[in-house]
């Protein structure tokens, strides 16, 4: 247990998890819509003020995973629940616990009927969400990262848009037939160490044989390119999004996405990295294909949600990339970069849902023009686009350029290939902006409000981060250096354990 | 008081007679279901509380101990469970209730004694006790629509019935021929010298055929379709959940028997493992009746308990155990909503599952939560018996088998979803409120927290299992 410092006092995290998990029982007995409503963003607001608690008291001079917590679950097969966060899931974890409480705030009015159920469905959603990104046993991570399916094809299968069907069990067959692989990937892992083991720390760094590990990576590989959604399985991604209600599609963008990056830092690059490095040219590529394609068929769209999904694939795939170099600039930005996506797209989600909350369309045709009728809605909307596009001075910027600064370093025409694809960022967000402000008037609807209080302040937070991070992203680095060099570390001695092994005969 | 090891198959016994006693008046079977009720709840009381009774009967040949009394447990709620949430009987026309409840529970009792036999003469009068009056309890169906398709599945289930029968006994005879015995106790020593023998493994291999029917195991499932559509609604909960406890009782012995070098019954379970998984999940997908896709269901299902079986392990046969509890529960929760759905006792289709969620939302969710647990998604219990059997086949070696086994899953998450789909993304159009008294609402909670309880904290009934497993071998 060297690797946990386990935590004194309060299970802070044992909290984070089970919190909205009570409280989605205790809704269960709530007798109206508006007091579940009511109840939901109490839970979730009391999660995300306790989350703050690790913020402070983490300490950022160790890699290992603090806020531990240990204990026996499954003894007949030494599993346990083991939790634990270091500077990879730090951020991540309060990002999650930060935007529930908007998620519940932006479902005030857009979910009518069934208000309840969509509630208990979003708390439980938290709880695994963050236990995924606790979790330091793979068992227990497993566990929670296939029990997301439910609530998850729930609220998109009941609370949905027109092709609701389609769009959920695409995303459910999808995710699962992913992830069936890993489990099996799973239990080779916990064979092939003496003593067995599910704790993910113990798996790392050990010596596996070149072959296990290339069939070990490519079960990772699997289930988490098909969450990030790297180019070419990111199909169920633009049907999920567009029919998701505004709550399920933030928790997608924001979240569910960061999985499978999450995914490749936490077990692909520590556990197998001679596969890491083997592999990394064809996952760079597909980076980059992605990076392209998302923004050229983002280009293409009529539907603002098709058009940010889309984004998602690009911004994804600059992540991606950023991995795979295996610099420490590189992680280092994709890490901040998860953070950012999840700030600006859920924003950019958010302010769709905004729009169809009052238009009932989605269309890009429809919201022409609606800049005359919601001066505040598009100056959110503008420096959200601006972030998405990676201006100078908001929280993109500084995610993608750390990227870049990092594959330039690594491979200068990949990195030089991927250059293309911040261009198209601009073209496509510009030329929605262009439309909803600038578009015309020949908008048929009429009068349409502008945001009232609730949704400023649902997307005013949002809007905080952008510039914090853009302006000053010390403070969210300073978490992850530790972390991102002991990672480096492994994988660098995993690959120089192979160099000895190709000179010895 | 070696009366008290056998009070609860007597106490069954007593209801029988006095159910009969019933069906000699002229009633309606109201007091048979009563009667039904009480006799199996009592069952399972005196079977709880006496769960760690030890002893030999009948000159050895009939043995009470941890294993048999977990079995006869989970029997018991089994048998209760279905006795509650089917007691409207809707398809059995009302003059012959009573012999419904008879052999109903005749057919438990043969279950309960199964479990107990270690002597093959045993093991065969209690097992065609139980196999005939299944029997007879599928033609009972009323003729609804005039097809005869009850006695069409009640011919072809006696038929196949008997014929792995016959193969069994024939496998019997050359154990007896091999070993002199026909007690499992004396036969398990003198076997170990001969089990590499053609004839022992021959021998092993029929006498396992009579169960593999029983659990609807690859060659022998052919029953399986056509007789859990032509039963009535209560009658195939019955037989899709509670005798296949028995079969895996008596598997884990034989295979016990041949532990730990048959490496042709390996194989050969291997084989079967596969083909059932591949069969049952394929055939499944498109199936429009619901008691017939999860029919083809619970082919795949015995696939996954061959998967704890071959391993020739103590956890293995555990997680067999625990495996087959959960799937107990999750297709008595699964029929407990087929059972109310229905109106008038017809065979229930996935489109007759519309809307479910607004028609009654606790039948919807049970539905939910049973299919999802099948099909294996956590936290529910199907997840965690199949990752353990997983885990454990690979652990013995079968890599092969395994990721058939996860694509298997991959595979069958599709037609259990879109039974999800119409129960929560469709619009009732038409279809009815559902009214659901109290007692089913109290029994799916209870299945429900059940299937939940079972998944997360595995370890009390996997600890359970394995010292039942260890109290045998």
């Amino acid at each position: 247990m060297d690797f946990l410092i386990l935590n004194e006092g309060m299970p802070l995290l044992s909290v984070l998890i089970f919190l909205p998990l009570v409280g989605a029982l205790i809704a269960l007995f709530m007798p109206s819509d508006s007091t579940s409503r009511i109840w939901a963003l109490i839970v979730t607001s009391i999660n995300a003020v306790l989350s703050f608690s690790l913020y402070s008291g983490f300490d950022v001079s160790t890699y290992k995973y603090q806020f531990g917590e240990h204990v026996s679950w499954i003894p007949a097969w030494d599993i346990n629940y083991t939790l634990g966060v270091d500077g990879i899931s730090l951020l991540l974890i309060l990002m999650t616990t930060l935007i529930m409480p908007f998620c519940v705030l932006a479902s005030w009015r857009y979910i009518e009927k069934r208000v309840k159920p969509f509630m208990i469905c979003l708390l439980i959603m938290e709880t695994s969400m963050v236990g995924v990104f606790a979790a330091l046993d793979f068992v227990l991570f497993y566990v929670l990262w296939e029990a997301m399916l439910i609530p998850m094809y729930l609220l998109i299968a009941i609370w949905g848009g027109p092709r609701k069907v389609y769009a959920s069990i695409k995303f459910f067959l999808y995710t699962l037939a992913g992830s069936v692989m890993l489990l099996v990937a799973i239990i080779a892992l916990y064979l092939a160490n003496a003593p067995h083991t599910f704790s993910i720390p113990a798996l790392m760094g050990q010596q596996y044989s070149t072959l296990f590990q290339l069939l070990v990576f490519g079960a990772f590989f699997l289930a988490f390119a098909i969450k990030v959604p790297m180019f070419p399985f990111h199909t169920w991604l633009p049907a999920a999004h567009v029919e998701a209600p505004t709550a399920g599609s933030v928790i997608l963008a924001s979240i569910l996405l960061k999985m499978g990056t999450y995914g490749f830092l936490r077990f692909c690059l520590p556990i197998t990295p001679e596969a890491t490095i083997r592999l990394m040219p064809y996952i760079l590529w597909l980076s980059v294909a992605g990076i392209l394609y998302g923004g050229f068929t983002a280009l293409a769209q009529k539907d603002m949600k098709k058009l940010i999904a889309y984004s998602s694939v690009g911004h994804m795939g600059f992540v991606t990339l950023g991995i795979f170099v295996l610099k420490t600039q590189g992680i280092e930005g994709s890490l901040l970069q998860m953070i950012n996506h999840g700030v600006t797209t859920g924003a950019l989600f958010l302010c769709v849902g905004m729009i169809y909350e009052r238009t009932h369309s989605r269309e890009l045709s429809t919201a022409t023009g609606i800049g005359k009728q919601m001066p505040v809605f598009v100056t959110f909307l503008a420096f959200f686009s601006l972030s998405s596009l990676a201006f100078p001075g908001t929280n993109s910027f500084v995610g993608e350029f750390l990227i870049l600064v990092g594959s330039f370093a690594k491979n200068k025409i990949v990195a030089g290939a991927a250059i293309p694809g911040a261009i198209l960022a601009a073209a496509y967000m510009l030329r929605m902006l262009q439309k909803i402000i600038w578009g015309g008037t020949n908008n048929p609807q009429i009068t349409i409000a502008d945001l009232n209080t609730r949704e400023i302040v649902t997307l005013a937070p949002f809007l905080v981060f952008v510039f914090w991070i853009g302006l000053s992203p010390a403070p969210f680095l300073d978490v992850m250096h530790t972390s991102v060099a002991h990672l480096l570390d492994q994988v660098n001695s995993g690959t120089a354990a192979l160099a000895v092994a190709t000179i010895l005969p | 008081m070696k009366l008290m090891l056998f009070a609860p198959e007597l106490l069954l016994l007593l209801g029988s007679l006095l159910i009969f006693l019933f069906s000699l008046t002229d009633e309606d079977g109201r007091n048979a279901k009563n009667t039904a009720i009480a006799v199996a709840v009592g069952t399972a009381i005196l079977i709880f509380s006496g769960l760690n009774n030890n002893g030999d009967l009948f000159l050895g040949a009939y043995r009470v101990d941890l294993f048999s009394q977990l079995f006869k447990l989970m029997i018991s709620l089994g048998v209760t469970a279905v006795l509650i949430f089917g007691r409207e009987l809707k398809d059995i026309t009302d003059d012959i209730r009573p012999e419904y409840y008879l052999f109903l529970l005749l057919s438990a009792l043969g279950l309960m004694m199964l479990v107990s036999s270690i002597e093959l003469i045993t093991l065969f009068v209690a097992l065609e006790l139980s196999s005939f009056s299944l029997y007879i309890l599928v033609p009972m169906r009323s003729d609804q629509k005039g097809l005869r398709s009850q006695m069409e599945a009640g011919i072809k289930y006696i038929l196949f019935g008997v014929t792995a029968t016959g193969i069994m006994l024939y496998g019997m005879s050359y154990l007896f021929g091999l070993t002199g015995t026909t007690y499992l106790v004396d036969m398990l020593p003198r076997l170990t010298g001969l089990i590499g023998e053609p004839a022992a493994i021959a021998g092993i291999a029929m006498l396992m055929c009579g169960f593999l029917f029983k659990l609807a195991v690859f060659p022998f499932h052919f029953w399986v379709p056509d007789v859990y559509q032509g039963a009535s609604n209560e009658t195939t909960a019955f037989i899709a959940s509670v005798p296949k406890l028995g079969a895996v009782a008596i598997l884990i012995r034989i295979v016990m028997m041949a532990a730990p070098e048959g490496t042709a019954l390996i194989n050969m379970m291997v084989v079967l493992a596969i083909c059932s998984m591949f069969y049952g999940n394929l055939s499944a997908l498109v199936q429009t009746d619901i008691k017939r896709m999860l029919g083809f269901s619970g082919i795949a299902h015995a696939g996954y308990v061959l998967l704890g079986l071959m391993t020739f392990k103590e956890l293995g046969y555990a997680t067999s155990m625990y495996y087959i509890f959960g799937y107990l529960v999750m297709n008595l929760a699964c029929f407990l909503v087929i059972c109310k759905v229905s109106k008038s006792g017809e065979n229930v289709n996935v489109k007759d599952l519309t809307g479910l969620h607004k028609r009654s939302p606790v039948l919807a969710f049970t539905m939910a939560v049973g299919m999802l647990a099948l099909a294996g998604i956590p936290p529910f219990v199907g997840f965690m018996g199949k990752f353990m059997l997983l885990a454990g086949a690979l652990k013995a070696g079968q890599l092969t088998l395994v990721i058939l086994a996860a694509i298997n899953t991959a595979i069958a998450i599709y037609y259990y979803l879109s039974v999800v789909k119409v129960t929560y993304c469709d619009n009732p159009d038409g279809h009815a409120d559902l009214h659901v008294d109290f007692a089913t609402k109290a029994l799916s909670v209870i299945l429900v927290i059940a299937i939940i309880v079972m998944g997360a904290l595995p370890t009390q009934v996997l600890a359970i299992a394995t010292s039942a497993v260890q109290s045998i071998m």
